[in-house]
């Protein structure tokens, strides 16, 4: 019963980068549906792990099992398990030679095989539910940060995937902006998206988390409920990070 | 659904009078070198418009015109260029009439110019092709203007027009060099084709094969293949460290000698192999740097949506990085164009080497002026061509605009 409802298995995973020890035994499972928030201080590991989920970067040690696939050098499993997981980056990572339109279809087209027409169907549904379809036609250099940014969870939502990674997807926008994204985020996670969220806005965590993790030095420091975690931390250095970052 | 438009901010306009003032004249001494300038450039002007008009024999060009356009190519079987041309007015009236823009502007400066060289003194035989490749750019301007407007039409059309470049190469070949034992079709042996002709179809076959050659070999120096790798490197830097000259000469001497006993290639197919593995490595090096600019996040960003390497090379690298080097890419070609005239040392006369050829006559002795204007217009005027049909190509791309 339990193991078809866990989605995401990961037993200490560790992971070197030449001499330096990135991930120090990650362990941590994530049950299908399930809105997961990962904050900690910068360098930390926290995108190197998410990362590891969809094998932009390989793992060294531990497993990580992704809705039943053991994540290995098989270039099959690999393939089956990206295009399961969405990914969305910091830096929106659009495609800037394509239209918004282009970069939402393009995947569906050549991985999934799908008709063009259908694709595009789909592509102009999910910029409507992200709230810009009327950008289809332009070009990323001709959006704004918050509209890439959609745009880019609309190219990783038309995969049909059944998990969604978020590096800092509001990092690098402005203020005003970071709403319109966060928003997006949350009728996905309404809608029983299971999601993986780097992040540091806490307001967004408390609403929407189902957990929330803090990470440092390469692994997981502790990791609860909103309420508790925000209310009742149990480490030290959870404690400080979180007078920090909820101070200013 | 709301149409969204820009603002043009608003232009100041500059007058002409304005301009001149603000750039020529404004500080004195500007206005000093403004007035030398003018001064120089009026004496080389009239110099060279009094010479040009009143004693340049003009004869040396006009008696030898064939030798310079094509060379040794048998006078009677001159119908076979002049088709080749025909075919290719026909395919720049058809892209003109169906895409508009740059080539409409190419499809117009040829037929001016068909029209401007059928009017010089000529035989009745050059003036009817001449005037027949303006009828074919008409007719096929006409029929891409027809069919621009209907998707019904200008598809197929469309189509049609540009399998015709994809054969425009192969046709010119066989219509050119013919097949042995036909009536029709004599064969006229490559080593015959010269002047002009022979500029044209070396840099035609140099640019459109090393194009995908110099691809893959940028591609194979990033391969995560050792030996591709190290052929690559081991190939670019080996003919980047040579003279053209050399590999001329390497294609000329050395390469009958892998061929297989009784393989006997022409000379002309000997150096167009030199052009074109010269010309790789250059163009190899230049899409390496486009390569190197096209920032990891594209990668990831498509591996992560589960494109395979071949996919994301072809459909998010390549493209990216192939805009960023055309005008470095052109260049190249502009250069491999020029640098055609050094086929002379294989005893092949293109363009400035029927010049010489010409000069050697002593009827013609002592028109080097003459000759040599001549031949520098004609490299001037395509290469000035294919540099501004680059610059709209960047433009079109959006090259920058990122
Ligand atoms: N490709 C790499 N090679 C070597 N070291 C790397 C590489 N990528 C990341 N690192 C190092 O690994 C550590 C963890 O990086 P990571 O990007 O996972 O941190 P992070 O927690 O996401 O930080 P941030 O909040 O700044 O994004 C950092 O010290 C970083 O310098
Ligand atoms: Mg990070």
């Amino acid at each position: 019963m339990v193991g078809s409802e866990d989605i995401i298995i990961c037993e200490d995973v560790h992971k070197w980068f030449g001499d330096f020890h990135v991930l120090r035994g990650v362990t941590l499972t994530i049950k299908r549906g399930e809105v997961v928030v990962i904050c900690g201080p910068s360098g930390s590991g926290k995108s190197t792990f998410i990362r590891t989920i969809n094998r932009l970067e390989t793992h060294q040690r531990g497993r990580i099992i992704v809705d039943g696939i053991e994540l290995t050098d098989d270039v099959r499993n690999i393939a089956a398990i990206r295009s399961e997981i969405g990914m969305v980056f910091q830096q929106f990572n659009l495609f800037p030679h394509l239209t918004a339109l282009q970069n939402i279809t393009l995947a569906p087209i050549w991985v999934r095989r799908w008709p063009k027409e259908e694709a595009e169907r789909v592509a102009r549904e999910l910029l409507e539910r992200v709230g810009i379809p009327e950008q289809a036609d332009k070009y990323p250099a001709q959006l704004s940060g918050g509209q890439q940014q959609r745009v880019a969870i609309a190219r990783a939502l038309a995969m049909q995937p059944k998990i969604m990674l978020f590096d800092e997807p509001t990092s690098a926008l402005d203020p005003e902006m970071i709403k319109e994204v966060l928003d997006v985020m949350r009728d996905l996670a309404r809608s029983g998206m299971t999601m993986i969220v780097v992040t540091h806005e806490m307001g967004f965590a408390k609403e929407v988390a189902d957990r929330i993790f803090f990470f440092a030095d390469g692994n997981i420091v502790e990791g609860n409920t909103p309420e508790e975690f925000f209310s009742n931390p149990k480490e030290e250095r959870t404690r400080r990070f979180l007078s920090q970052i909820l101070v200013h | 659904m709301a149409v969204s438009r820009t603002l043009e901010p608003p232009k100041v306009r500059v007058g002409p009078g304005e301009w001149v003032r603000k750039n020529l004249l404004s500080p004195w001494y500007n206005a000093l070198l403004t007035v030398i300038g003018l001064w120089i450039l009026y004496e080389v002007g009239r110099g060279l418009a009094v010479w040009a008009l009143t004693q340049a024999r003009w004869d040396v060009i006009t008696d030898n015109i064939r030798l310079f356009l094509v060379g040794q190519f048998p006078p009677g079987q001159i119908w076979r260029v002049w088709l080749s041309l025909l075919f290719s007015s026909l395919l720049f009236g058809l892209g003109g009439g169906l895409w508009g823009g740059t080539i409409r502007q190419f499809a117009c400066a040829l037929g001016v110019a068909f029209f401007l060289l059928a009017l010089l003194p000529a035989s009745w035989a050059t003036r009817g092709w001449l005037i027949g490749n303006l009828a074919a750019i008409l007719l096929g301007y006409g029929t891409g203007v027809w069919g621009q407007g209907n998707p019904q039409r200008s598809r197929p059309l469309r189509y049609a027009t540009i399998g015709g470049w994809l054969l425009l190469f192969p046709v010119l070949v066989m219509l050119l060099s013919g097949f042995s034992g036909t009536q029709v079709l004599p064969r006229v042996e490559a080593g015959l084709w010269g002047g002009l002709l022979l500029t044209f179809l070396l840099s035609l076959v140099s640019i459109v094969l090393s194009f995908p050659l110099g691809v893959l070999l940028a591609l194979g120096r990033r391969s995560a293949l050792p030996a591709v790798r190290l052929f690559s490197v081991l190939y670019i830097e080996l003919i980047r460290g040579v003279p053209l000259v050399t590999v001329l000469f390497m294609a000329d001497i050395m390469l009958p000698l892998f061929l297989p006993e009784g393989l006997r290639i022409d000379r002309v197919v000997r150096a167009m192999a030199g052009f074109t593995l010269f010309s790789a490595a250059y163009v190899a090096e230049n899409v390496r740097g486009g390569l190197q600019a096209i920032p990891e996040g594209q990668i990831e960003a498509a591996r992560a949506l589960g494109l395979n390497g071949f996919q994301t090379t072809f459909l998010i690298v390549l493209p990216q990085a192939l805009r960023l080097v055309i005008p470095a890419n052109v260049g190249q070609f502009i250069s491999l164009f020029k640098d055609t005239s050094l086929v002379a040392i294989m005893g092949l006369l293109e363009l400035l080497g029927i010049g010489k050829a010409v000069l050697a006559n002593p009827a013609y002795m002592g028109l080097q002026r003459e000759v040599y204007l001549f031949v520098a217009l004609i490299y001037g005027v395509f290469s000035y061509a294919m540099s501004y049909a680059s610059r709209r190509l960047e433009i079109a791309l959006g090259v920058g605009e990122r």
